[in-house]
């Protein structure tokens, strides 16, 4: 399959703090990728290196054959992705539909819709995702955790993206909202038949919604492939993550 | 001791140059499409309307006391006559402008500085981003507009309250007549003085809105960063109003 994001030897440092080291990655079109890494390996560094919100030091970035430095092409290149963010981020000074619609209005593929349409949509996608139409004309900070990485991810998947991206989609949810918000993820995507990478530190997560896992040590991928051949990979780091996490896990 | 004095001089001059990168392209968008109109009205009703009852009571408490202060001062020298023009001088010229614009300053670039600092730590400003919205076209421009065009009306309103306190002091406790305190101040009026003062209260504005949004958009990340970035944004844009207001003043009435 042809490959949507490449990620070429990129280095990013800050202050002489060297984050990623010539890291490489390539995800290819419809894949669900995971990226795994320990807490502050990277990982959000590495997700704003691809966003253009960080600019790398050297390494070069291409999604669907456009480069993030691409300044000419940069509206087109960021409406390739949707984000759902570690912590939502859905714009406080508007109701949730508000919001989605809000995404739709700035989407180039949306622009011939008028507002009658675009609320359609928005109404259609906060329903799809499992909320009730009471939650419309409610405000973020008015709804619980889960029903605010519900409504996020109706404005993420309101836009059409080519890839949904996932920043620890589960943190801040017990384990029960968390399951359901992860089924609700992998189902999404496979309704979409999108491109999906999830950025965690969960295992668990990373097995439930992996095509392919990335583990990220030092700045570059250690080891790359299947979740379920973690366990016996060869990789000392790899398996050591395997390992901890599983002792948490068996703790609880 | 050096080192730290030139590392204490870089620093400033790097703050300086980054709030003159950060005025200039909020100024830009300004007058660049898109334009929010929804945001652009949203904060002149919570700059404007929400201010008003507090520029109000500042104004009448300002006219009030300065009508006091006078009339002690002038039967000094028996020219209690004057009070009317004086009052009227300096409500609209300075107080009403420097007082409202202070009071604004208080509310307006804490709350601007408070709410763009935490879009910031809770990734609302990528987010924007990633929709390929400009931050400074949805943030910024909106706030410096409405707070340029809503800082004279609310000035106009202090002017009008501030001189209604100092009539009211002066025909009720200090026994002026009320005809003559009216046909003084008619005939001292003069358009140039509020005139002047609404100039002032547009620059205050933007004073306002400009280091609310810098100190929101900067702020370090966290609670404690947004904490301390509403205070830098109430310190700086009052000293900001009292340099404008002295460069105004001198520019206006200077020699
Ligand atoms: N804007 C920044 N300026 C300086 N250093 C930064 C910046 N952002 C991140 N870092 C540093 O980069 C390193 C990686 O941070 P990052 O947030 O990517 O970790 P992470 O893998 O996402 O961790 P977590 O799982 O806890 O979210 C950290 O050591 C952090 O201090
Ligand atoms: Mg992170």
């Amino acid at each position: 399959m042809r490959n949507i994001i490449s990620i070429n030897n990129i280095h990013k440092s800050f202050a002489g703090l060297h984050v990623l080291n010539g890291l490489s990655l390539e995800i290819s079109e419809k894949e669900t990728h995971v990226i795994l890494g320990q807490s502050g390996c990277g990982k959000s560094v590495l997700l704003k290196c691809l966003l253009g919100i960080f600019e790398v030091d050297s390494g070069e970035i291409t999604v669907a054959g456009i480069s993030v430095n691409d300044k000419q092409r940069s509206k087109e290149y960021m409406q390739k992705f949707s984000i759902l963010f570690q912590g939502n981020a859905l714009f406080d000074s508007m109701t949730v539909i508000e919001n989605v619609e809000f995404g739709i209005k700035q989407s180039l593929k949306h622009k011939h819709l008028n507002s009658k349409e675009i609320r359609k949509i928005a109404e259609e996608k906060i329903i799809s995702v499992g909320l009730e139409s009471r939650v419309f004309d409610i405000y973020p900070a008015e709804m619980s955790g889960g029903m605010q990485k519900r409504a996020a991810l109706a404005r993420a998947i309101a836009v059409e993206p080519e890839v949904l991206l996932f920043d620890e989609p589960t943190s801040g949810l017990d384990p029960i909202t968390g399951g359901l918000i992860c089924n609700l993820l992998r189902d999404t995507v496979k309704k979409l038949g999108i491109t999906s990478l999830t950025i965690t530190h969960d295992l668990k997560v990373a097995e439930f919604l992996s095509d392919r896992v990335s583990v990220i040590n030092k700045g570059t991928v250690a080891w790359i492939g299947q979740a379920k051949n973690m366990k016996n990979c060869g990789n000392e780091f790899v398996e050591e993550f395997y390992r901890a996490s599983n002792v948490i896990s068996a703790r609880h | 001791m050096i080192a730290t004095l030139g590392r204490y001089t870089l620093a400033s001059l790097r703050e300086i140059g980054r709030i003159s990168v950060f005025i200039t392209k909020g100024v830009r968008c300004c007058f660049t499409p898109p334009f929010y109109f929804r945001e652009i009205l949203r904060h002149i009703i919570s700059i404007g309307f929400y201010s008003l009852p507090i520029v109000g009571l500042t104004a009448i408490f300002a006219g009030m006391a300065l009508a006091l202060q006078m009339h002690v001062g002038f039967t000094r020298f028996n020219a209690e006559g004057a009070i009317a023009s004086v009052v009227l001088i300096g409500i609209t010229r300075e107080l009403g402008p420097v007082f409202a614009g202070l009071m604004v300053a208080g509310r307006m670039s804490s709350s601007m500085a408070a709410e763009i600092g935490s879009m910031r730590v809770s990734e609302q400003i990528d987010a924007l981003m990633t929709m390929s919205v400009d931050p400074y076209k949805f943030l910024v421009a909106p706030r410096i507009i409405s707070s340029v065009l809503t800082m004279p009306f609310l000035v106009l309103i202090a002017d009008i309250i501030g001189v209604m306190g100092g009539f009211l002091v002066a025909t009720t406790l200090l026994d002026y007549s009320t005809g003559s305190y009216i046909t003084q101040t008619a005939n001292n009026f003069e358009l140039w003085d509020v005139l002047s003062g609404l100039f002032k209260a547009a620059a205050f504005g933007f004073s306002i809105a400009g280091f609310g949004c810098y100190h929101g958009f900067f702020s370090d990340l966290g609670a404690r960063g947004v904490g301390r970035a509403t205070t830098s944004a109430v310190v700086s844009s009052c000293i900001g109003i009292l340099a404008l207001n002295y460069l105004l003043t001198a520019l206006f009435f200077g020699a």
